[in-house]
């Protein structure tokens, strides 16, 4: 019987899936395996197979391991700084009805809010003469310049914080709102304290959300380049320097085997990120149902 | 939150003169050492003079804004509509049907979804060269179209829908099309709405395609543009970014009940 059911399904998936599986086979997949060819060989075009040359020759490259570096920061430090914060925000919005949809609706707004459109304020808030530098002297603080030091790290950390804390507030205020109230109750009469309530329930419920939501941050974390692209150009200040840049870079001097082999590396460390990811939300939400 | 878009509104009805009284300091180092004195950009909201010079400038004396708008417009529309139309038929699969590889597949859709645009740089140049598409609108339009995103976010609305209706459906001898769009399509329309806010958000805002594939200047989103013309003329940014913000906030504002609602079902069910 379900042999027979998968089979009746197997056929109509393929109607279903046929429009997206061949774009995405010409678009993604191919032009992916066409990568990974190139990144074994000296040339693209007539090339010969060079081994793991390329991969050598990249992990030598200082700007590849700062750029990897930089990357793998920001989004270690990213992500988890903005979800943090943006559940302790749902936490208290979910406390008080009071104003809570007119907030909600400000922290969504810089989500909508066009990349080139706040450049501009970026610039003028954080540059050499801007106006943080301006409200710290009047605080009698010596002024920095944010954009072109360490604190480059933070001010996109800021900029990103900004513009995603709002997404993730709505599906933490929403997750929030599936924990059925008993269990809270439940809790109060045996007298559970509220840290306890945090972590024994409210997490614990939160986890298929928080899946959600890292997953939502890892590809804004990766969007946040635009930002840093329009403000800071082809070679920001060096603790910003995305891979993106590198990629970017290595495209424009026609480094195809650097690129490719870069493209790669970056593919397998999401694929041990996410499979990882994967396991341990399995872990979690085992004893949920 | 909302002070970079106030601080947009209220200086694009500055005068031109104004703006470069303000903001001239940007880009020098004016330190001591070199002459200068303590001095700052001058962050001003309220206007001295309420004026519309910068639309004037933006909108009327020079044309290439509203061309490029226009290249933005249809470019992101075509997108958002394929993808929508192209993911929702893969997601119903993904959710509601069962077949052999189907999670390993969903799972390189995953990945594909969480990369970079530059991760497949140069091969999607060569496959756009050899299909003809180099400088033409559909080497953007149509990676656009296929993209992960809409398969993954609307698989996560089917997934909220309980496979008793459809196979209720199906007892009573619907067939999956019938299925799909009567019953699934009218359920599923938060996540549309979802879906195409952050669709438009994200296709608005492309810079590094339209960079890479289009030669001409003229065929350029007003992305692009804009991000060049920060450099060169101060006085009509802000009005050039307003002018680019109001599509998405409009739009915004016009769904955001829908959209919240939409995004708020995607994180519910893992």
């Amino acid at each position: 019987m379900f042999r027979k059911i998968m089979r009746r399904h197997s056929v109509v998936a393929i109607w279903f899936l046929a429009p997206s599986v061949l774009g995405f086979l010409v678009f993604y997949l191919i032009p992916f395996a066409m990568g990974v060819k190139y990144s074994f060989m000296d040339r693209p075009n007539d090339g010969s197979f060079v081994g793991l040359a390329n991969y050598k020759a990249l992990l030598h490259s200082e700007s590849f391991r700062k750029a990897a570096k930089n990357t793998f920061l920001f989004t270690l430090g990213g992500v988890p700084i903005t979800i943090a914060l943006s559940l302790s925000l749902a936490l208290l919005l979910n406390q008080s009805i009071y104003l809570r949809n007119w907030l909600r609706t400000a922290y969504v707004m810089p989500l909508v809010v066009p990349v080139a459109s706040v450049v501009l304020i970026w610039q003028v808030l954080f540059d050499w003469n801007g106006a943080v530098n301006s409200w710290l002297h009047g605080l009698g603080v010596s002024r920095t310049d944010w954009m072109k030091s360490e604190w480059a790290r933070g001010v996109l950390a800021v900029v990103y914080a900004w513009k995603n804390i709002g997404y993730d507030i709505i599906l933490f205020l929403a997750g929030l709102q599936h924990i059925p109230r008993d269990y809270y109750e439940t809790a109060d009469l045996e007298g559970a304290g509220s840290l306890h309530k945090l972590t024994r329930i409210t997490l614990v419920y939160l986890t298929p959300t928080l899946f959600f939501v890292v997953l939502m941050g890892l590809i804004s974390s990766f969007r946040i380049f635009r930002e840093t692209y329009l403000i800071a150009g082809d070679y920001p200040h060096d603790s910003i320097y995305m891979l993106q840049h590198y990629m970017n870079n290595m495209f424009l001097s026609l480094d195809m085997q650097k690129l490719t082999s870069a493209a790669a590396v970056m593919v397998v460390c999401m694929l041990v990120l996410v499979s990882g990811m994967f396991a341990l939300e399995r872990r979690f939400t085992k004893d949920l149902d | 939150m909302l002070l970079p878009v106030i601080i947009s509104f209220t200086n694009s009805l500055m005068t031109e003169r104004e703006i470069g009284l303000n903001y001239d300091l940007i880009g020098q180092m004016t330190n001591a050492a070199a002459g200068g004195k303590d001095a700052f950009v001058n962050l001003k909201l309220i206007p001295d003079w309420v004026s519309l010079e910068q639309y004037y400038a933006v909108l009327i004396a020079t044309p290439n804004y509203l061309n490029m708008f226009w290249n933005s417009v249809y470019m992101v529309a075509l997108i958002i509509a394929g993808q929508v139309i192209v993911g929702a038929l893969a997601a119903y699969a993904f959710a509601k049907l069962r077949f052999r590889g189907r999670d390993r597949m969903f799972f390189v859709y995953l990945l594909a979804m969480l990369m970079p645009f530059q991760v497949t740089l140069v091969p999607n140049y060569i496959v756009a060269d050899y299909l003809g598409l180099l400088n033409r609108a559909s080497a953007i339009i149509l990676p656009g179209v296929f993209g992960a995103f809409g398969v993954f976010m609307l698989r996560q609305f089917m997934l909220s829908i309980p496979n008793a209706y459809v196979e209720a459906a199906y007892m009573d001898g619907a067939g999956h099309f019938r299925i799909f769009h009567r019953i699934i399509i009218p359920l599923i329309k938060p996540g549309f709405a979802a879906l195409v806010v952050l669709l438009f958000v994200d296709y608005w805002n492309m810079v590094e395609q339209p960079l890479v594939f289009l030669e001409d200047d003229f065929k350029q989103p007003l992305s692009v543009y804009l991000s060049v013309v920060q450099q060169e003329a101060r006085g009509v940014e802000f009005a050039a970014s307003v002018f680019y913000m109001l599509p998405m906030v409009l739009l915004f504002l016009y769904a955001e009940k829908y959209f919240i609602e939409g995004v708020q079902m995607s994180g519910i069910k893992g």
